[in-house]
Order: structure tokens, then C-alpha cells, then sequence
């Protein structure tokens, strides 16, 4: 270190082995991914707004055949940069890069320029998966439109052009992006928490991470390898998904799913933790039952290992398996229940401010339960059966992702958007964000519910006249939210660009009690060359 | 700065390695895939075209940068950057890197099983299509002639094996600092490394069955093939080990590059074992 000091200009930035330059990285990349997801599922929701296939076809300029393959490229591409290149390089990259240090009173993250790889890793793996839209993949047609999931043989056969190849590269990228980060957390916080932070002093967004970093060692490199196969079958002759030479299709399913349900609560238990520290700070109460919180969360983590063929009841698995991930996966609902009931607890008899950060905490509970209760719907194998593939499961995870996960993200933003840059976030403009957004993805998701039991099935551009009302309704629901989404862009630029410095050290006051408040605000470019001692 | 600091952890200088590796990745991955599909056109050239230059040139760039930082890793332990809390550090992050790599291995075990155990299953009486390839639901599929695991394999194994003990006469000579010893033992592992490494191409290459067409040989040949790549990388790291012992690196309490390499060398061992015992052995068949 000692002789050059802090680098300056680009190489800062390219070259950093600092956890919160990198954490700032990740949270711009996951910025920028995430609006061309989000405008993705415009396209999306717009040609959806009225029964027949016109919009793509028009906007796009292509033809009706040509408009059905893109409908199911979007679907696609939205799914994967929304998981992999947005909430988990906003969560995990971004947050737990700049905050995990923090919290647990560690001058840097234990393997710094592993950590850089991390990110760096990402831009070109949101170019491959952007190349692959624009290359041909089915026959005639350019990109991949099999869903996120990439089901064989529609990713064999299906698409003989080189859009799935990139795709498939693009995941092994992201993967080996994430597995390191996710080392480097584990490393982080077992190797270099402050002298007196036993694992039970731990706050929970440290504890959150530091679980899904252990989800994501476990189960990302299944995934590898079941898209190492798809890559042998499509290009080197192996049949691993085809029953001509012996394989099997269903195979692809399961390590998909091995690694696919884990996958979900990596995406989830971050915003978990953010959501528990905003919810004690602004009750100005400790969390209620805190070790109950930690281990409800490791045991989210381990039972999404044994519950992955929930999402393959239509596949021809036998009865009593279907009965074993029943079992499996009700068992679920009760950490989640001891973290819903804890929360409220929390808040019960506390002295609350309703600050923005608050607001989408405490709509974060609400709407995840929704998705919740519907998850425990469907994981009835026999409920499943009708309701697989339909608008019911699309509402399902999106009320856990989009209004779960994507609203720890928004709170987690304005929690800590005072410290990470000094400046504060308009107040009235910000609620007006918060209303807005909740009103519109409230409007867009809960009518599919509808939709769904109706049997209104999930990527596919057309529809029945009979679903022609909720689908109105659910796409003018996008039209508010993307109010919302621009208002929160207004309001980010508002106060990066147009605020001046004020945030005090620890600008929530007595209810914040974790270490990242006990410094300046922006933190030193090092913190910590004294490390702090916990009682 | 440097005055100021009252902890030992490594706080890395800034690096250009990440950035270049990263867009090294691009390069390589774009260039596979067009030399996979050297028909197919990118903005309008022809995969055949720049394919194979974007992958040899991805490559080089990835291997040259991973040289490159395990250089400045080297020198950076070399110089006393690594404390006894960065070196524990160093362990837990190899031991979940090998923990991913065990897991990347259950894929292929997952594949390889479901075939073995569960041969052609979900195909009952679903018509005529279905039968030609239910014509025999055996494992291994009618018409593959399996190796004899006592043959080549077996000697193979105890190869491995040898070279674990080898490896452990390395990190004891160490331990007592011995440099002549641990020059021998890991020139014995290298060796026998290689001498694995040899005897399985020589099998590959007398193979009575097909890499494609049949699942068999998807099987066997990716499970092996994987962990035959290991075995290269594991050698590679042992070979980096042999030339720091000749320049004087490791102390008998401070050799965690060892240690790291002699940690992979017994995961690619035991990753071995179960090849040997499911793949040749158990579900190897009756050889012809």
C-alpha cells in the first residue's frame, strides 16, 4: 500500500481492490442492467395490453412470426438479466460488498482483488448474453426464446444457432463471478470480524450474506456443469438430454432446479437482512428474537436444497416423490414465518418513523407474504398441476422478487444512500416514489393472479379475448410503475447531483446501532486501520 | 499510510490483472463459441472467420493474466504481506474452492447415476419411437464394451495413490526443512502426475466406445475428461511448487502455496476413487 495512496481517475475505479468502490461499481451495473430489463418487460407487457400480436410486430418492425420467437426472447432475456445481472450484483455485489466490511468492522474484504475480478467478470457476461439476442438462434430467428430455465431439448434442438451458446457462456461467466464473490464473503466474515463479534453479535444482513454466499458455493457449480452438458449435447455430439442416445431429458430439470431453488433465496435473504436492520432502526428496537432470525434464515438456506422438483410435478415423477417435495417444501413457511412474525414484533410497541426506507420494509412484509402464501398454494403437487406454467405462477415470483427482493433493494438504497454518499434523498419526492411504484407493480401482479387460476398461460405473446381485462389492467399497472422508476431515477440523480454534503455520521439516530453508522459519511476510503473493539 | 495501519490484514495494492483477465473471458468465450459455429455470422462475419483468432487470443490473454497475478501473489507472500490472519484466510478460501469444485463434480456424478441406475427408465410402452431405443434398458447400453478396471485403470489408481504419499514426503520434508526431500517428493508427484495423465489418453485412445451418439460415452468420457483436466491443473500447480522450492520459497511455517497444492492434488485423488469404484468398477459392466 504505503507509498502510492489512494489511485485516482479511471484506474480507481478499474483497477480497485476497495470492497466500496467495487460495491458502487456493482450497484451502477446493476442499475444499467436492470433498466434494459425492465424495459424488456415493457415490450413485454405492452404487446400483452390487447388480445392478437401487433405491438412487437409494429415497434419492432418485424414480421407476426418473427414478433411470436422475439415475445419469447424477452421473456428470457428479461429473466436472466433481472436475476443474474440485476438483484444479485445489487444485493449481494453491491450492498454486501460495500456493507458486510462495514458491519462487522473489517477494513476490507479478505481477498480484494478477487473481488474486483468479480465484477469485472460481469460486464462481459451481460455482453454475451446481449449478443445472443442479437445472433441467430432458432432456425431463421435471432436469440434465445426458452425461458431462463433453458429446458431441453427447446435448448438442443431447439436453437441451433450460436444466441444459446452465448447464453450458455454468458451464465458460466456470471456463475464463476459469483462463486468467487461468494468465497470471498464466507472468507470475509469468518476470517475478519472485529475483535468481541462473535457470530452472534453478527448483524443480520452479515448473517444474510454470509448464508446466501454459502448457497451460492453449493449449488452454482451444478449449474455449471448441467449447462457444460447442454453445451457437449448441442455442439459435441453427447445425448446427456437425448433419449435417442440413452440420455434424458428430464436431467436437465434437475440440476437446473438443484441449483434453480437455492438460486431463489440467494436472491431473497439479502433483502431479508436489509429489511431487518431497517426495520429495528425505525422502530428504534432491537430485532426481535435475533438468534430465532439468524438460524431461520440457515434453515431457509439448507431445506432450499432438498425441495428442487416443487418446481417439476408435471414432469411424471412418481407419487410419493411428489409427496416427499410437498412435505419439503411446506416445511419452508415455518423459518419464513418465524422472520415474518419477527419483524412485526419488532415493530410491535416501537416508536416508528414511517422514513422511506421504512415504508418499502414494511411493504416489503406485506407483498413477500403475499408471494409466500401463493408459494404455499403451489407447492401442492396437485394444486400445481393446474396451475404450472399459468400467469398464477408468474405472479407468485414476482410478488417475491420483483415486490420482495426489488423492494429490499429500493430500501436498502434509500437506507443507505446517506451514508454511502453523504447527501439525503428528497423527502416528499421519494415518497411520492414509493407510492407510485407500490400502486403500479401492486396493479401489474395481483390481477395475474386472476389470469392464472383462470388458465391464462405464462410466454406466449397472444391470448383468448377472455383474458383481454386483467391483461389491461396488469399492463397499465407497468405505465405507473414506470413513472415510479424514472421518478426514482429523478430522485438518485436529484441527490448524487444536486445536494450538497449533510448526512451526519449517523443519521437515523439511536435505532441504528450496526458499525457502518459509527463512521463519517461518505466512510474513509480505508476504515478501520484501528480496528473497533465490540462489547 | 502505511504508519497508520494497526491490523495485519492484506489490503491489496490495485491490480490491472482482474480488468484484463475479464476482457480476456470475453474475447475467449465469443471466439469458442464461433468456432463451434463457424457458419453462423456475428454483425456479419462469418464465425470461420475470427473465431478461432478470438479464442487462441481470449486464451493466451486469460493465461497470461492468471500468470501474471499468481506472480504478484507469490511476490506479495514473499515479501511478508501474508500474516497468520491472512494465511487463514488463504485456507478457508481454498477449502471452498475446492468445496465448489466437489459440486460441480456431483453434476456429472448425478448424470452419470441417473444412466446407470435408472437406464432409459421413462421409457415404458410409449410406442414405436420409444422402442427402438427401449430395446434394451442395460447399463452398460447393449453394444458397449467397457474397460476392465483391473487392467490400466487399477494401475492408475495406485498411481494416484502413490503420488498422494509422495506429496505427503514433500510437506514433511518441509515441516523438518528439508529442501533436497521436498525437491524429491514433489518431482515424484509431478511425475507420477504426468504419468497418470499419459496412461489415460493412451486408454482414451483405445476406447471401444464413442465420445457422442451414446450416453455412455457422454458419461464416462466428461466425468474422466473433467477430472482428467484437474489432474492437469492440479500437476501445473504442484510443477509452480517444485520451482519455488528450487528458488527458496517455503518456510517450514510458512508454506500455504504448498499446502494449497497438496489440497487439490488429494480432492483430484479422491475424485478419482469414486470414478474408479462407480464408473469402472461397480457400473463398469463385464469388460469383453
Amino acid at each position: 500500500m504505503a507509498a502510492h495512496g489512494n489511485p485516482t481517475g479511471w484506474r480507481r475505479w478499474v483497477y480497485s481492490t476497495n470492497h466500496k468502490d467495487i460495491g458502487v461499481m456493482y450497484l451502477w451495473f446493476a442499475f444499467i442492467a436492470g433498466m434494459i430489463g425492465f424495459g424488456m418487460s415493457g415490450l413485454m407487457r405492452m404487446e400483452l395490453a390487447e388480445p392478437g400480436v401487433q405491438f412487437l410486430p409494429s415497434f419492432l418492425g418485424i414480421t407476426e412470426d418473427h414478433a411470436r420467437h422475439m415475445f419469447n426472447v424477452l421473456t428470457t432475456g428479461h429473466g436472466l438479466i433481472m436475476v443474474f445481472f440485476m438483484v444479485m450484483p445489487a444485493l449481494i455485489g453491491g450492498f454486501g460488498n460495500y456493507f458486510v466490511p462495514l458491519m462487522i468492522g473489517a477494513p476490507d474484504m479478505a481477498f480484494p482483488r478477487m473481488n474486483n475480478v468479480s465484477f469485472w467478470l460481469m460486464p462481459p457476461a451481460f455482453i454475451l448474453l446481449l449478443l445472443s439476442t442479437m445472433v441467430e438462434g432458432a432456425a431463421g430467428m435471432n436469440g434465445f426464446g426458452g425461458g431462463w430455465t433453458a429446458y431441453a431439448p427447446l435448448s438442443t434442438i431447439g436453437h441451433p444457432g450460436p444466441s444459446m451458446d452465448l447464453a450458455i457462456f454468458s451464465l458460466h461467466v456470471a456463475g464463476a463471478s459469483s462463486i468467487m464473490g461468494a468465497i470471498n464473503y464466507i472468507t470475509t466474515i469468518f476470517n475478519m470480524r472485529a475483535p468481541g463479534m462473535t457470530i452472534h453479535k453478527m448483524p443480520l444482513f452479515a448473517w444474510s450474506i454470509l448464508i446466501t454466499a454459502f448457497l451460492l458455493v453449493l449449488s452454482l457449480p451444478v449449474l455449471a456443469g448441467a449447462i457444460t452438458m447442454l453445451l457437449t449435447d448441442r455442439n459435441f455430439g453427447t445425448t446427456f438430454y437425448n433419449p435417442a442416445g440413452g440420455g434424458d431429458p428430464i436431467l436437465y430439470q434437475h440440476l437446473f432446479w438443484f441449483f434453480g431453488h437455492p438460486e431463489v433465496y440467494i436472491m431473497i435473504l439479502p433483502a431479508f437482512g436489509i429489511v431487518s436492520h431497517i426495520v429495528s432502526t425505525f422502530s428504534k428496537k432491537p430485532i426481535f428474537g435475533y438468534l430465532g432470525m439468524a438460524y431461520a434464515m440457515a434453515a431457509i438456506g439448507f431445506i432450499g436444497f432438498v425441495v428442487w422438483a416443487h418446481h417439476m410435478y408435471t414432469v411424471g415423477l412418481d407419487v410419493d416423490t411428489k409427496a416427499y417435495f410437498v412435505a419439503a417444501t411446506m416445511v419452508i413457511a415455518v423459518p419464513t414465518g418465524v422472520k415474518i412474525f419477527s419483524w412485526i414484533a419488532t415493530m410491535w410497541g416501537g416508536s416508528i418513523k414511517f422514513e422511506v426506507p421504512m415504508l418499502y420494509a414494511i411493504a416489503f412484509i406485506l407483498l413477500f407474504t403475499v408471494g409466500g402464501v401463493t408459494g404455499v398454494v403451489l407447492s401442492n403437487a396437485g394444486a400445481d398441476i393446474v396451475l404450472h406454467d399459468t400467469y398464477y405462477v408468474v405472479a407468485h415470483f414476482h410478488y417475491v422478487l420483483s415486490l420482495g427482493a426489488v423492494f429490499g433493494i429500493f430500501a436498502g438504497m434509500y437506507y443507505w444512500i446517506g451514508k454511502m454518499s453523504g447527501k439525503q434523498y428528497p423527502q416528499f419526492l421519494s415518497k411520492l416514489q414509493f407510492w407510485i411504484t407500490f400502486i403500479g407493480v401492486n396493479t401489474i401482479f395481483f390481477p395475474q393472479h386472476f389470469l392464472g387460476l383462470q388458465g391464462m398461460p405464462r410466454r406466449y405473446v397472444d391470448y383468448p379475448d377472455a383474458f383481454a381485462y386483467y391483461n389491461k389492467i396488469s399492463s397499465i399497472g407497468y405505465e405507473i410503475t414506470a413513472v415510479g422508476v424514472l421518478l426514482f431515477i429523478v430522485v438518485m440523480a436529484k441527490t448524487l447531483f444536486f445536494t450538497k454534503k449533510t448526512v451526519a455520521d449517523n443519521q437515523w439516530g439511536e435505532g441504528a446501532t450496526t458499525l457502518e453508522w459509527t463512521l463519517s459519511s461518505p466512510p474513509p476510503f480505508h476504515q478501520f486501520n484501528e480496528l473497533p473493539h465490540i462489547k | 499510510m502505511a504508519g497508520d495501519v494497526h491490523h495485519d490484514y492484506h489490503l491489496v495494492d490495485p491490480s490491472p490483472w482482474p480488468a484484463v483477465a475479464s476482457l480476456a473471458v470475453l474475447f475467449m468465450m465469443v471466439g469458442a463459441v464461433f468456432s463451434m459455429k463457424p457458419e453462423a455470422t456475428l454483425f456479419g462475419a462469418q464465425g470461420a472467420s475470427f473465431g478461432h483468432w478470438f479464442f487462441g487470443a481470449g486464451l493466451l490473454g486469460t493465461i497470461y493474466s492468471m500468470f501474471a497475478w499468481w506472480k504478484d501473489v507469490v511476490k506479495e507472500a514473499e515479501r511478508g504481506d501474508h500474516k497468520p490472519v491472512v494465511r487463514i484466510g488463504l485456507r478457508y478460501g481454498m477449502i471452498l474452492f475446492i468445496a465448489s469444485e466437489v459440486m460441480f463434480f456431483v453434476a456429472w456424478f448425478w448424470a452419470f447415476f441417473g444412466a446407470a441406475m435408472y437406464p432409459l427408465h421413462h421409457i415404458s410402452d410409449m410406442g414405436t419411437f420409444w422402442d427402438v431405443i427401449s430395446t434394451d434398458a442395460a447399463w452398460p447400453p447393449a453394444g458397449v464394451e467397457t474397460f476392465d478396471p483391473w487392467h490400466l485403470p487399477f494401475m492408475n489408481t495406485l498411481i494416484l495413490l502413490l503420488s498422494g504419499t509422495t506429496v505427503t514426503w514433500a510437506h514433511h520434508a518441509i515441516l523438518h526443512g528439508d529442501r533436497e526431500g521436498l525437491k524429491k517428493g514433489l518431482w515424484c508427484t509431478v511425475l507420477l502426475g504426468a504419468l497418470f495423465s499419459c496412461v489415460q489418453v493412451y486408454e482414451y485412445a483405445h476406447a471401444a466406445f464413442a465420445f457422442s451418439g451414446n450416453i455412455y460415452g457422454a458419461t464416462f468420457f466428461m466425468a474422466t475428461g473433467f477430472h482428467g483436466f484437474h489432474v492437469l491443473v492440479g500437476t501445473i500447480f504442484l510443477a509452480v511448487c517444485l520451482g519455488r522450492a528450487y528458488r527458496g520459497h517455503f518456510k517450514p511455517d510458512h508454506h500455504f502455496g504448498f499446502e494449497a497444492a497438496a489440497w487439490y492434488w488429494h480432492f483430484v485423488d479422491v475424485v478419482w476413487l469414486f470414478l474408479f469404484i462407480f464408473v469402472y468398477v461397480v457400473y463398469g459392466g463385464t469388460p469383453h
